[in-house]
């Protein structure tokens, strides 16, 4: 059970507060709503982009980090296709410091143009790291576009190519701060060893006159259903064959989400999961296999991936995927087995509660999607998921028509002689 | 959008920082110490609060052999693979149906396994931690699967440049020894079920085993635990050998892997060091979170934050029971591989010429402070602190000298510091990608 109390300020700025004084510090958590889907289709990668600038100083503190150091603080941020998220511990006794960082940067940032150009370089060596120079990097900037076709989840957070990161200018940088950085859209956490009234003479003094700002309304182009069979083929620099199957799922909204997120345990959570069990130890197919679902707040993905075993050829590899998908079709899940994913789902609730950064961080979330306090019966939504459900929700997905398949395989690697 | 649209916000200075508190009073929780009739020594922390406890078994590595190099790291990951009443699906069910996880972990020094579990479910999952610790029986199909699969795997891994750098950098350190380990496709071919099963018997004693419990443990779960594991659970007639060969680090110090076609080249830049058993370690703790050891370090705040050559670079210091390292890592843009070398060393010499301004310097200290007071999140960090202490033979003084010294050690020092310990020119270099 996370408690917490909330409030919201004149100029909108939701604020919720969890005290725990079980700990001596403090978390200051603010999502903004923005992420990737919010982007310009010949601008992708700026929101990504415009959180590392959020780093480069702001109007009245010319460096971000540097006063949260001395005050023995720690910070970071990440993007997703959703959401901004950013967020800082430090020791509660100085918590103020961190609603001073926090409000001049949503006040107004320095917009430098030195910080630009420095963090465009360190987003493309970012790009480069994670997505270009690494075996299977690219993988979802190919699955993306096969899966949507008319919705911003086509591209990824990192954006759809370099280009895109080296043409940002100031102006749009501007034009994006003013669009979705305002207390409007953004949901502040403070957690830790705060008291309520504390948090909010110190919202009120730092944040309270930030002017609200235009409210953004988002519009984004709905995906269709898919009705047809998607392919690609690909070959890339990696020693192994690889598959990815992906399905349109409804979002994280929707009232099937825990049935979905629950099917997708059921095949690849743990030693004891049905893909991992009958493709990678009995059938010896797979060296590796997974499933899980991307938790998109609008239509999402369901992933199958897995890599065959050498000699194994692609098409016996799915089609061994496939044998599974339609014994969860034609077939309900035995009770023991729903039993058992549940009980992981609840202890993996109870853990989570451990740690004060993931409570602020899913407080923040839950509030975007409606309401904090979901947090505290999402578990009896799993619980409430039936063997029915389940089978019901495979035929809705597991249809051919509903499917993307990347065939992504090996081709000739560069040949290493490890300098020893 | 900088006008101040009323009063208060007029009243308020933006540009000054609020007043701040440093960090006094670290207090470490102690645990309990139990060390039952077969030698096995039990550390428990007991939090109360949540329904929920986490329970490792820490083994000591046997001796290196470099004949067979694999054998502790398979050993470790095949034990949730079967034993003589369970197969490894029967494990895994059991312990997923109670919501469970269990997980084993391979270290340089220590192999381990460890239990998450709700406190109310220890009945029915300790007994099958107790069978993998008395029966693991390595099947031989297992075994196939765990050798393909590992081949796999390590194929992967030896295209990603910062794997690579990292095992050419251990290697040159440490040589042909257990902190040095770089296998290869055939050492996982070489494994043999009955080399697994000696090696399982002679390791997996209780003599050789540390049990460190952390979460909610009353007297009577802490009372199953030790029957479960002192009733039955006997000793082998010749004690585990932990010792280890000696390290002999390689007289090569420069080492280049090319790959032409790399847009980034992995840098690995170090030497050999002392460890936390050292006088000096915590001094050096404070020297090293300068140059690299956070995000406003010296090398991110020229190499990222002026040039925009990396995604990230850091600095740290390994510490084993047997020896320690000290490293310079980064993945940068393949074309200015060279000029991110030349920063490095700068910085690197900059410390030894020059002392640290007082800011930057009073800077680090309360970071650092915070940093430690931060990582006392939960019972389970209280727990990590101890095993840091343990198994390097330290006592809970260390974390008091510790602060003292971070409080308190001068710009001077650490500038003599820098100079007795580093020296660009003879630092091991590795570099993957392009140069």
């Amino acid at each position: 059970m996370v408690n917490f109390n909330r409030f919201t300020l004149d100029n909108g700025l939701r604020v919720l507060v969890h005290e725990d004084s079980t700990t001596p510090m403090a978390v200051l958590n603010i999502l903004y709503d923005v992420g990737a889907r919010d982007e310009d289709p010949e601008q992708t990668g700026f929101a990504h982009l415009f959180e590392h600038l959020m780093f480069g100083g702001s109007i009245n503190i010319p460096n971000y980090d540097g006063p949260l150091q001395r005050v023995g603080g720690e910070n970071n941020a990440f993007t997703s296709n959703d959401i901004t998220n950013y967020y800082i511990t430090l020791p509660s006794a100085n918590i103020e410091t961190a609603f001073w960082l926090e409000s001049d940067r949503m006040l107004s940032l320095a917009f430098s143009k030195k910080s630009l150009e420095v963090q465009r370089n360190v987003v493309i060596e970012e790009f480069k790291q994670r997505y270009l120079n690494q075996p299977y990097g690219d993988v979802w900037l190919k699955l993306r576009p096969l899966v949507y076709k008319q919705h911003p989840y086509r591209w990824a957070t990192i954006g759809k190519t370099i280009k895109h990161i080296e043409d940002a200018r100031i102006e749009d940088v501007k034009a994006f701060f003013k669009k979705h950085y305002n207390p409007q859209n953004a949901i502040m956490v403070v957690g830790g060893d705060v008291k309520t009234e504390d948090v909010k003479a110190l919202a009120e003094k730092w944040f309270g006159a930030i002017p609200a700002g235009e409210k953004y309304t988002r519009e984004l182009p709905v995906e269709p259903e898919q009705h047809e069979e998607r392919r690609e083929i690909t070959t890339g620099k990696v020693p192994l064959n690889d598959l990815y199957i992906a399905f349109q799922m409804q979002g994280r909204l929707d009232e099937s989400f825990h049935t979905v997120d629950l099917m997708s345990d059921i095949l690849s959570r743990g030693n004891s999961s049905r893909l991992y069990k009958t493709l990678v130890k009995d059938k010896q197919l797979f060296s590796e296999i997974h499933a899980y679902n991307t938790e998109a707040l609008d239509k999402g993905m369901f992933v199958v991936q897995g890599k065959p075993v050498a000699g194994v050829s692609t098409e016996d590899a799915e089609a061994a995927i496939w044998e599974q998908l339609e014994l969860l079709k034609n077939e309900e899940v035995f009770a023991d087995e729903l039993t058992k994913v549940k009980n992981k789902t609840e202890s993996t609730m109870a853990f989570s509660e451990m740690s004060l950064l993931d409570k602020a961080m899913n407080l923040a979330f839950y509030e975007l999607m409606g309401d904090a306090d979901n947090l505290n019966h999402e578990t009896l939504k799993y619980l409430a998921v039936t063997p029915a459900a389940i089978k019901e929700q495979a035929n809705k997905l597991f249809r051919k028509d509903n499917s993307s398949t990347l065939v992504y395989l090996a081709g000739k690697t560069e040949e290493v002689t490890e300098a020893v | 959008m900088t006008q101040c649209p009323n009063d208060s916000m007029t009243a308020l200075n933006r540009k000054q920082a609020p007043q701040f508190n440093g960090v006094e009073n670290i207090t470490l929780l102690r645990p309990e110490h139990k060390k039952l009739a077969n030698g096995c020594n039990v550390y428990a922390f007991n939090s109360g609060g949540q329904d929920l406890v986490r329970i490792e078994w820490i083994f000591g590595n046997l001796r290196f052999n470099p004949t067979k190099p694999l054998l502790n790291v398979a050993v470790n990951t095949m034990l949730t693979d079967g034993t003589t009443t369970m197969n490894a699906a029967q494990i895994a069910d059991t312990i997923d149906f109670y919501g469970a996880f269990l997980q084993v972990d391979y270290g340089y020094d220590n192999s381990q396994v460890t239990l998450y579990t709700l406190t109310k479910h220890l009945a029915s999952t300790l007994p099958v931690i107790r069978d993998i610790m008395s029966n693991s029986v390595f099947p031989e199909k297992e075994l196939e699967t765990y050798v393909r699969n590992q081949q796999q795997k390590l194929q992967v891994s030896l295209q990603k440049n910062d794997f690579v750098a990292r095992r050419v950098f251990n290697r040159a350190l440490n040589g042909d020894t257990i902190y040095g380990l770089a296998a290869t496709p055939e050492d996982f071919k070489s494994l043999k079920r009955e080399d697994l099963q000696q090696h399982f018997k002679e390791m997996y004693q209780p003599a050789n085993c540390t049990m460190i419990v952390a979460g909610k443990i009353d007297d009577e779960a802490l009372a199953l635990l030790t029957d479960t594991f002192e009733t039955g659970w006997e000793n082998q007639s010749v004690p585990a050998d932990t010792t280890q060969p000696e390290l002999v680090p390689s007289a090569e110090r420069f080492f280049y892997t090319e790959k032409p076609e790399a847009l980034q080249s992995a840098i690995r830049l170090g030497m050999p060091f002392i460890n936390r058993t050292h006088p000096d370690f915590p001094g050096m703790q404070v020297l090293n979170t300068v140059l690299g050891g956070y995000f406003g370090s010296r090398l991110m705040a020229n190499i990222r934050e002026d040039k925009g050559y990396t995604y990230g670079i850091g600095s740290g210091m390994g510490t084993f029971k047997h020896g320690g390292s000290f490293f310079i890592a980064s993945e940068v843009g393949a074309d200015v591989c060279r000029s991110a070398v030349s920063e490095v060393e700068k910085e690197v010499n900059l410390l030894k010429a020059e002392v640290i301004p007082d800011e930057e310097l009073s800077l680090v200290r309360n970071f650092m402070l915070g940093s430690l007071l931060g990582s006392l999140e939960n019972v389970f960090s209280h727990a990590d602190k101890f095993k840091n202490l343990h198994f390097a033979g330290l006592g809970y003084d260390y974390y008091d000298r510790y602060t003292t010294t971070v409080k308190s050690i001068t710009a001077e020092e650490l500038k003599a510091l820098a100079n007795k310990y580093w020296d660009f020119d003879n630092f091991y270099k590795v570099i993957v990608g392009k140069y």
